[in-house]
């Protein structure tokens, strides 16, 4: 292998001081991702494996174990250092959407961008690329306020995938959408990982883990189960392009 | 991430809450506008006060006679004559701090001019007395020393008198009054000079040779002055050289021992003007203060408005923390919004106390004295006030968690 995975954790533990308690929340989880994966990280909650998605995106730091980052360890990195490499490599979707209120799409979506130190010209010309490749092309001026859900997760994918991420995580992307926004949504996902994109999903419902190549399953903050498949495209699923339509 | 674009991003998030900002910034507004106010007003008021002092006259010391005192009542300065012409004359020639000296004395009568008559003061004077009190004459010609040689029955006229005799805007040069019963020519018509410091109006007065008066008015030659000796000192500097200096001569003519009072009174009209001008300067530090204070309380407003706002956009900062933005970059944006609204603030209210302070200064007849200094010292310190209790709430900010901050509810 001439290239070091995309994510490799040996080990990773998480603690959480609650109160007197002491919360394991990661109890030693080992993993690697390969550039290009599709991964669904799946659990009841309480089984860490929200703690396993702001550990790989550098949102939070471990208690032990490693962490490489193609390559490089980033478990002891200071919070400079791993805004740098949030802003950089990951790109967030939350299953809340998280957008700004009362901020246009576009404003938004060039977020990452201001902190990268991108010009404005620069950041409005890309923010207007990356809304039309999610199919908001004609939303660039909306606020959060007057989009439907659908809609505000794509414009919050967008924002993701503005900085060219070489990882796309995912916090249950679909909790707050009905089935039929949640297949467009998954759709737009698998249309992007399809496209060479790797990304982590954390999700507790099976059906949107069958979108995935692959499942990993917590319980009690260790993985209990590795399934890798052929990515199926659910059949009630509509196909990738649907999303380039206007909705 | 540029100075621009921070300044943006604050602009955006204060133009989200129009009201909320405006508010906040109200207290800013009134505290630099009021110190701005109070500042220029005092200003002025410092400015008419020494007007006033200079239309008195400069360097100026008025000596006067003792006081008398029969069976225990005593009589105030000037009922019991001490001061002599000679004593006069000795100020004049050997004193050196002293540039003129000179008599003046006084005494109520009737003027009566062609058709109106009007009672006033009348005072006889030298030539030197009006470069002392720095007066001039604005029509005709002031009297010379020939006229005090000869006692001549010249008079020149204050302002108020003329008004009343012949009416506002009048030019009696040339006309005759009578004063005592006796005509005088009017040779001349003193400036309008206004008020003394106290109150007393400088143009109802009438001013003769010194010689005539004592001649013809006050009746009887004595050896005594029964008046005042003004004397001016040589500079501003001097003035309290010359009061020690004619102390001393006049208490060795005199006579008196060391361990006698004066028997003379001397005013020294420069160190009264100087306490003036402190009372104006310590009236205008307190209001300063106050206002000051009050800039404070708005610094405390920004703060206050800040840690809610802090509270209230924690997700938003959990979600720039998110997508990149390093601490720094938090700390920045939250202190450029609290330093926007108290620069912002004081930028309106400064303009807003300059207006408040013009309006004042036209509807008080003062003059509007602004030093640009001041709207900067107002401003540097609205900026520092917006520094000093912006600090506290942005570091709040930079501080959260990530995790915490995209959790809050």
């Amino acid at each position: 292998m001439t290239n070091p995975p995309l994510v490799r954790i040996e080990n990773l533990t998480k603690v959480y001081q609650a109160g007197e308690a002491e919360v394991r929340a990661l109890a030693g989880v080992s993993l690697t991702v390969e550039a290009g994966e599709f991964v669904s990280v799946m659990g009841a909650s309480g089984s860490g494996k929200s703690t396993l998605m702001h550990l790989i995106g550098c949102l939070d730091r471990p208690t032990s174990g490693r962490y490489l980052l193609e390559g490089r360890e980033v478990s002891g990195l200071n919070r400079n250092a791993l805004a740098e490499i949030r802003n950089r490599t990951m790109g967030f979707v939350f299953q809340s959407f998280n957008l700004l209120a009362r901020t246009s799409a576009m404003e938004n979506v060039e977020l990452p961008l201001i902190y990268a130190g991108v010009p404005a010209a620069e950041r409005r010309r890309r923010a207007v690329e990356t809304l039309r490749q999610v199919g908001l092309g004609d939303r660039l001026e909306h606020h959060p306020g007057q989009m439907s859900g659908g809609q505000q997760q794509r414009v919050a994918i967008a924002r993701a995938l503005i900085g060219a991420p070489r990882l796309l995580l995912a916090d249950e992307p679909t909790g707050n959408l009905d089935s039929r926004t949640s297949r467009e949504v998954m759709a737009l996902l698998q249309g992007l990982s399809r496209a060479g994109l790797t990304i982590v999903l954390v999700t507790h419902a099976p059906e949107i883990a069958e979108w995935t190549s692959r499942v990993l399953t917590l319980k009690d903050g260790l993985i209990v189960s590795d399934e890798r498949r052929a990515a199926a495209t659910p059949a009630a699923a509509a196909p990738v392009g649907a999303v380039e339509v206007a909705p | 991430m540029t100075p621009w674009t921070v300044l943006r991003l604050a602009f955006r998030a204060l133009g989200r809450n129009t009201m909320r900002s405006f508010l906040t910034a109200l207290g800013i507004i009134i505290g630099v506008g009021a110190f701005i106010a109070m500042v220029v007003i005092g200003e002025g008021a410092k400015a008419r006060v020494e007007e006033a002092f200079s239309s008195m006259g400069t360097n100026l010391l008025v000596i006067q006679s003792g006081s008398s005192s029969q069976r225990g009542v005593f009589g105030g300065f000037g009922s019991m004559p001490t001061l002599t012409w000679d004593d006069l004359k000795a100020i004049q020639t050997e004193v050196p701090s002293v540039r003129h000296a000179a008599p003046q004395l006084r005494s109520t009568a009737s003027i009566i001019g062609e058709e109106l008559n009007w009672t006033t003061s009348v005072t006889g004077v030298t030539p030197d007395y009006f470069e002392i009190r720095n007066w001039q004459v604005d029509s005709g010609v002031p009297f010379t020393s020939s006229d005090i040689d000869a006692a001549t029955k010249v008079v020149l006229l204050g302002r108020t008198v003329v008004d009343r005799l012949y009416g506002p805007g009048a030019d009696p040069v040339g006309q005759t009054v009578r004063i005592k019963s006796m005509p005088f020519q009017v040779i001349g018509l003193m400036a309008r000079k206004g008020q003394s410091p106290m109150g007393q109006d400088y143009d109802d007065a009438v001013f003769i040779p010194v010689s005539t008066f004592r001649s013809k008015i006050q009746g009887g030659l004595s050896n005594f002055i029964a008046g005042s000796i003004f004397v001016g000192a040589s500079s501003p500097e001097a003035t309290s050289k010359a009061e020690r200096e004619v102390r001393s001569l006049l208490r060795d003519r005199h006579r008196l021992s060391a361990e006698v009072d004066d028997d003379f009174q001397i005013r020294n009209l420069t160190e009264i003007a100087t306490a003036q001008q402190e009372g104006t300067r310590t009236l205008t530090t307190l209001l300063a203060s106050i206002a000051a204070v009050s800039l404070i309380v708005g610094g405390i407003g920004i703060m206050n408005i800040m840690l809610v706002s802090v509270t209230e956009r924690t997700r938003e900062i959990g979600v720039r923390m998110a997508v990149g933005a390093k601490p720094r970059h938090i700390l920045a944006q939250f202190l450029t919004e609290a330093l926007s609204l108290s620069v912002l603030g004081g930028v309106v209210g400064a303009l807003l106390g300059l207006l408040s302070a013009s309006r004042l200064a036209a509807r008080f007849g003062w003059p509007m004295l602004v030093r640009p200094g001041i709207v900067v010292v107002a401003l540097v310190f609205s900026a520092i006030v917006g520094v000093v209790f912006g600090l506290y709430p942005a570091q709040r900010a930079s501080r959260l968690d990530p995790i915490e901050a995209l959790r809050y509810e």
